[in-house]
């Protein structure tokens, strides 16, 4: 599924898929206000965690991208 | 009556139906199946296993597949626990065994996996089979879609090795070569769930696929007269199939299997061009495993972020174990002492697996009576390129003239 946000960091489209979707942001980070360890988010293809994380700044063509975690395999 | 009841979450221990899905919709965290063990607890024997084929399917009352549904067997599992007396003399350990999982149909422990996971996937209707890979999981995917006449798509790094792909080309899947990494192929594969109608071995039936792994540890013991090591050292990639380890040893003990309540201690092995696990687990928060990009020859293992690792630390913690790794030289190393001492060749990953062991043996882990087990997944020619390029065949070779006269003047005997 893909939706477009307002948003001008990785935060705030988080707190802009909440205001759509009410109790999205608890799903996604946990009581620190950090990413779930099963929560894997990349920005434009690149996983944020290799980043700054969620105040990693986003514009109007990117493209952000919410997967659980993948086990096994390889 | 079903003996697999449903999934419960691993984090917040949400239910679900028993369905084709892997992740909580609460929290995001694993699913893992629930048995019914008051039932399992009056069936489960030793005699009742001892009973039973040759293969992994002898602990089929230990996994997620019904009795009524015919499972999909190569004839994996069941494979040799080799005692290492001339590896372990060098290590100083008198007790040192290998679990040779090179042994199974496509040469790698992925047959445990992927035979629950198929079996478990035609029993509930799905008519393809498909996977991300690098070469051990879609090798045996293909395979044994094959055997179960399913229709396969296996998805591919674009740039994956020649050999490997033969391997997997030769049982007729889908191929699909994506232009890009494994865990850019990976991500692929979770997004394409939503449109397609297919059980993705490692993404929405792991819940099944992972149980699989547990039979190596249940083989273990009971190849030990079913009795638990001391220790066990375990390759990691995502950790998967080291939970699911700590999870056989907890099966073993509550269904009296095994007598007495000593867990061994888990240790993981893992490539230092690949080790977000080892990396947190000397961290001063081991709870938070960040990913990394990886680069080594141990391809087979090389997840650079690992869904299970967290719980990896945990668990290699509460058991007294370790996370080390090893350079790539050590791998290299870990693959010849292993071929020279016990004439058994595996893959890279068997090679960090081995490098770790005799890195903590030489560095004074063990006093020498204990009972170690290395598990040693996979076949040494899936990575024979690795001893080529290291140099790997000029040490004690010699060319000769084909006379007599040459021989004994270039040979020494």
């Amino acid at each position: 599924m893909t939706v477009a946000v307002q948003a001008h960091d990785l935060a705030s489209a988080i707190d802009a898929l909440d205001a759509r979707y009410p109790g999205f942001r608890d799903r996604l980070l946990d009581e620190k206000g950090e990413l779930r360890q099963f929560v894997n988010v990349y920005l434009n293809d690149e996983d944020v965690r290799l980043g700054s994380g969620l105040s990693e700044k986003v514009g109007e063509k990117d493209e952000i991208s919410i997967v659980p975690a993948v086990a096994g395999g390889r | 009556m079903p003996k697999v009841l449903g999934l419960r979450c691993r984090e917040c221990g949400a239910e679900y139906e028993l369905q084709a899905t892997h992740v909580c919709e609460m929290c995001f965290g694993p699913l893992d199946a629930v048995y019914d063990q008051a039932a399992l607890k009056k069936v489960v024997s030793r005699a009742r296993i001892e009973a039973g084929p040759k293969s992994m399917w002898r602990y089929r009352d230990l996994l997620p597949v019904e009795d009524s549904v015919n499972v999909v067997t190569l004839g994996e599992g069941f494979t040799p626990l080799v005692k290492a007396d001339r590896l372990g003399a060098e290590l100083g350990l008198r007790n040192l065994y290998l679990k040779n999982d090179s042994m199974n149909p496509t040469n790698s422990f992925k047959d445990r996996v992927v035979s629950v996971a198929i079996s478990w996937a035609r029993a509930h209707g799905f008519e393809t089979i498909a996977c991300a890979s690098t070469g051990n999981l879609a090798n045996a995917v293909a395979a044994y879609a094959a055997r179960a006449g399913l229709e396969c798509f296996v998805f591919i790094p674009v740039d994956l090795e020649p050999a490997k792909v033969a391997s997997i080309s030769v049982f007729d899947p889908n191929v699909v070569a994506v232009r890009g990494n494994y865990d850019e192929v990976n991500r692929l594969c979770s997004q394409l769930l939503e449109s397609t109608p297919w059980a993705f071995c490692n993404i929405n039936i792991r819940p099944f696929y992972a149980e699989g792994s547990k039979t190596l540890t249940f083989e273990t013991a009971e190849q030990l007269g079913w009795k638990l090591p001391d220790e066990i050292i375990i390759p990691i990639a995502s950790g998967c199939q080291f939970v699911r380890h700590r999870q056989a040893v907890r099966e073993l003990l509550e269904y009296g299997l095994v007598r007495g309540d000593k867990v061994p201690a888990f240790t993981g092995a893992q490539a230092l061009g690949c080790a977000p696990v080892y990396n947190a687990f000397h961290s001063d928060t081991p709870d938070r495993v960040l990913p990394v990009k990886p680069n080594t020859i141990a391809r087979s293992i090389a997840i650079g972020n690992p869904s299970d690792g967290v719980y990896v630390n945990r668990i290699a913690r509460e058991t007294g174990g370790v996370v080390e790794a090893v350079t790539e030289e050590e791998i290299v190393d870990g693959i010849r002492l292993l071929a020279r001492t016990e004439g058994i060749f595996t893959e890279t990953a068997g090679g960090v697996t081995i490098g770790v062991l005799a890195k903590l043996a030489r560095a004074g882990r063990w006093n020498g009576d204990e009972t170690v087990v290395a598990y040693v997944t996979g076949h040494g020619l899936k990575t024979a390129d690795v001893l080529a390029s290291a140099n790997g065949h000029t040490s004690r070779r010699v060319e000769i003239e084909p006379t007599m006269k040459s021989f004994r003047e270039k040979v020494s005997i």
